[in-house]
């Protein structure tokens, strides 16, 4: 039955809490079958608590989305107590039940162990991970089952849309927005009061706005898991705005690729129905809503606001100029408010502990919290969430438990395709939009690469100029042809083709593409060319000059040898290789044959005696 | 016209069934005059029949009223689309920026010598198609290769072999 005021919201919400509370503290068990939980293996880690518990178990068991710690997959918390287990196997499951959740015995090989101290930590509260962090946002998915609305509502979901619907005027609301400072979080970092004020001005009867959840950087998840974990928190958002802006419809884009973030959105829409949440007159105050979701096929592009809207309408993803801005005509020539799915998410946060709160956390010009995807060269990978202003140093080390394998730190990539490179020297930079910027980067959607002294950075750069050739859509020649020109001569640099003038010829069709192009992807597709020139100048210099690359990626200007003062003498890397170009037999000390050897680092990774060296 | 839409029919039952081109047609009608239905419906008609072939295409425009290019283009712009038959595996190699500093590329270049196809591709004996794919949201176990529905995780260049030996 749908809820016809907000009195009854309360009262079912009343009904859950109490519920809840009559079973007492209840034994519980949390399984993260998240994305990247699951390609560790928490499908059969849920099959197996299922199997193990049976149908009418007295111990909760509850599924929930990306925690964020995707490194330590698949992760289980056994509740009251809180007691972290990582890399949970099927196998532990009976162990798990047996001890931890029945006698609240901890199991000492599945707790996570800290590689500073060596000492095992048995709570998430006190993992170096989790403690530096902030989680407006993101922190609820690790107590919520996404499909299940009961959940959100007893951690006091929807009571936002409540305050904003029967105490607010929506001019308020957006009062209250402008004043938190909130800046989208899709890459741009449009202050998003300003962009509902002007939608809301617009002329129209119609007004429509749009979640993005086209998430395009090919390094970055927080959206997915966002959409994914906590559906609810981004239609409180978008109602909330939809309400602001005297809006009735609206639609969620959310990328094919993302299965379960388009099924659970999907729940949560029909959940949100039934309940009177979306719909006609909702809760009783006159207000509609009702969301669509449209599916993406699957190109960069479309997560540009224009193009996006192009492809809801059917056509191919091209973007257009904006002399008229989207806020008043947007799709289907309507006013239309775009905001990224963390921006929505923020929106029920800063309407229900209030402006001034929120503008408290986070720098002068960046207020709140940002998520970021810390991946690659990275002992913990995965997803955080910390305010804005932190310094990379502190994430990158605090957080992200430094690098792996005694390597040195050499770059940390931000903003994804548009986004740059920032060196050592500038660890200490308080992470802002501002201020990466400043640094020749771009906040982006999040991303945040960490790269180590094996990375090439003319290879980096080759790998997204790789990306904005084949992404640009085309409409543009100084797109088109300026990511594909960068392309090639990047590539000729790191295949030993490079020659003198490389560089300024790279700066100067990057600075032409970025001035030239009508959207952003062009505007900032030199971006990643341009810093890794601006601080790894002398990278491209040896692959052009000396034709060496220094972090022995580029497989055209190094050679493989094995040291025979250190080979061992094992055969493995013999046994390893794919074209046979090892020659060596028992107690010899093994050789490569150049002409065979196609440098694929097999033997590098294989060899126990760390004989094999590049140069 | 009539005549025409015969030998669309007789030219597609040569790769499908009956069944699946009513499937389709019904899948036309239920969006036929609804603004925007052209990226849905071909979503739809590919879940049915794995790619999206002129005929097809040709058949979509007709049922919707527009013109075959609008309906060419949008199929061959993005990537989600296809216009030739897939494996009957899907390999996708991840090569977003996670997987790709940590080796993803390798794995890709191995599969392409050992497959003989190029990304984009299927063997000829319709055993394996080989794609890329730009971060799975599965970064911490980079670098990742997606067989089907199973997620292979930090996966060796010398492994590669190994794991398709699992997929007939
Ligand atoms: C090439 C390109 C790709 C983009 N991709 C995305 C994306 O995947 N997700 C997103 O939220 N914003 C993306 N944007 C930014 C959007 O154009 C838009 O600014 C944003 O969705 C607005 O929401 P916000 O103000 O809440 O950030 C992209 C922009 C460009 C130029
Ligand atoms: S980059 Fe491969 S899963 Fe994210």
């Amino acid at each position: 039955m749908p809820l016809k005021s907000p009195d009854e919201l309360e009262q079912l919400r009343t009904k859950i809490l109490e519920e809840r509370k009559a079973q007492g503290e209840k034994k519980g068990i949390v399984l993260c079958t998240g994305t990247g939980c699951r390609g560790a293996g928490a499908s059969e880690v849920f099959d197996a608590f299922k199997k193990a518990l049976g149908k009418k178990s007295a111990i909760e068991f509850k599924s929930t989305c990306c925690h964020g710690f995707c490194e330590r997959g698949p992760i289980t918390i056994v509740e009251p107590l809180g007691i972290f287990y990582q890399g949970v196997t099927p196998a532990d499951v009976p162990q798990i039940i047996a001890e931890t959740v029945t006698k609240g015995q901890v199991i000492e090989k599945l707790l996570y162990r800290d590689p500073a101290t060596g000492q095992t930590i048995p709570t998430e509260k006190a993992i170096p991970f989790y403690t530096k962090q902030n989680r407006l946002v993101f922190g609820n998915n690790r107590h919520l089952d996404p499909t299940r609305i009961e959940d959100y509502m007893a951690m006091g979901g929807y009571k936002a849309l409540v305050k904003a619907l029967f105490h607010m005027s929506p001019e308020e609301v957006i009062e209250e927005i402008k004043r938190s400072g909130l800046r989208g979080r899709g890459g741009g970092g449009f202050p998003a009061g300003r962009k509902w004020e002007s939608c809301r001005k617009a002329h129209g009867d119609i007004k429509y706005v749009i979640c993005n959840c086209d998430e395009g950087d090919p390094g970055a998840y927080m959206d997915r898991s966002l959409m994914e974990g906590n559906p609810h928190s981004v239609l409180e958002g978008m109602l909330i705005g939809a309400y602001a802006i005297g809006s009735s419809e609206g639609y969620v884009y959310v990328r094919n690729e993302y299965p379960l973030a388009v099924e659970n959105v999907g729940i949560a829409i029909e959940q949100a129905t039934k309940m009177g949440l979306l719909g006609k007159d909702i809760l009783g105050s006159g207000f509609d809503f009702s969301l669509v979701i449209n599916k993406g096929g699957g190109a960069f592009v479309a997560g540009e606001s224009s193009a996006l809207m192009a492809s809801i309408e059917g056509y191919v993803a091209e973007p257009r100029a904006k002399h008229i801005h989207m806020t008043e005509s947007g799709l289907w020539e309507r006013p239309t408010n775009l905001n990224n799915v963390e921006t929505w998410a923020n929106v029920p946060v800063i309407i229900e502990k209030g402006a001034d709160w929120y503008a408290s956390i986070g720098t002068q010009g960046s207020k709140g919290t940002k998520i970021f995807s810390l991946v690659g060269k990275i002992n913990n990978t995965g997803l955080i969430e910390v305010p804005m202003g932190m310094t990379l140093r502190e994430i990158v080390y605090d957080i992200g438990g430094g690098i792996p394998g005694g390597k040195r730190f050499k770059a940390v990539q931000t903003g994804g395709p548009s986004g740059g490179c920032i060196p050592e020297s500038l660890l200490d930079l308080p992470v802002d939009f501002d201020e990466l910027t400043k640094a020749g980067s771009m906040m982006g959607s999040g991303g945040m690469i960490v790269m180590d002294e094996s990375t090439c950075m003319v290879d980096v750069a080759k790998y997204f100029m790789h990306f904005l050739k084949d992404e640009s859509c085309g409409k543009c020649t100084s797109c088109r042809d300026g990511t594909l020109r960068m392309y090639e001569v990047l590539d000729a640099i790191t295949k030993g083709k490079g020659k003198e003038g490389d560089i300024e010829f790279l700066e100067e069709i990057g600075w032409m593409t970025a001035e030239a192009s009508l959207c952003a992807l062009g505007g900032s597709a030199a971006n990643p060319v341009l810093s890794t020139i601006r601080y790894f100048r002398d990278e491209y210099e040896a692959h052009i000059s000396a034709k060496r690359c220094p972090a022995g990626v580029c497989t055209e200007l190094i050679t493989f040898t094995i040291d025979p003062k250190a080979c061992i003498a094992c055969g493995k890397c013999r046994k390893g290789c794919p074209t046979e170009a090892i020659t060596g037999e028992k107690k010899v000390p093994h050789k490569i044959v150049q002409a065979k050897c196609i440098k694929c680092g097999t033997c590098r990774e294989v060899c126990p005696s760390d004989a094999v060296k590049v140069a | 016209m009539g005549v025409h839409q015969v030998t669309a029919s007789d030219e597609l039952l040569k790769e499908f069934s009956e069944e699946q081109l009513q499937q389709v047609d019904a899948i036309i009608e239920r969006y036929q005059g609804k603004p925007g239905s052209l990226i849905p419906v071909l979503a739809e008609v590919q879940g049915i029949l794995g790619y999206l072939p002129h005929e097809v295409q040709r058949r979509i425009a007709q049922g919707l009223n527009l013109p075959h290019s609008r309906v060419f283009g949008v199929v061959t712009f993005y990537s989600f689309f296809t216009m030739v038959p897939r494996g009957r595996h899907t390999i996708r190699v991840c090569l977003g920026t996670a997987c790709y500093v940590r080796g993803g590329k390798k794995n890709l270049d191995r599969l392409v010598q050992d497959l003989g196809i190029e990304a984009g591709d299927t063997t000829p004996d319709r055993r394996f198609s080989l794609e890329t794919i730009r971060c799975l949201g599965a970064c911490g176990l980079a670098p990742v290769i997606v067989v089907d529905e199973d997620t292979h995780k930090q996966v060796k260049e010398r492994k590669v072999r190994e794991i398709l030996q699992r997929y007939e």
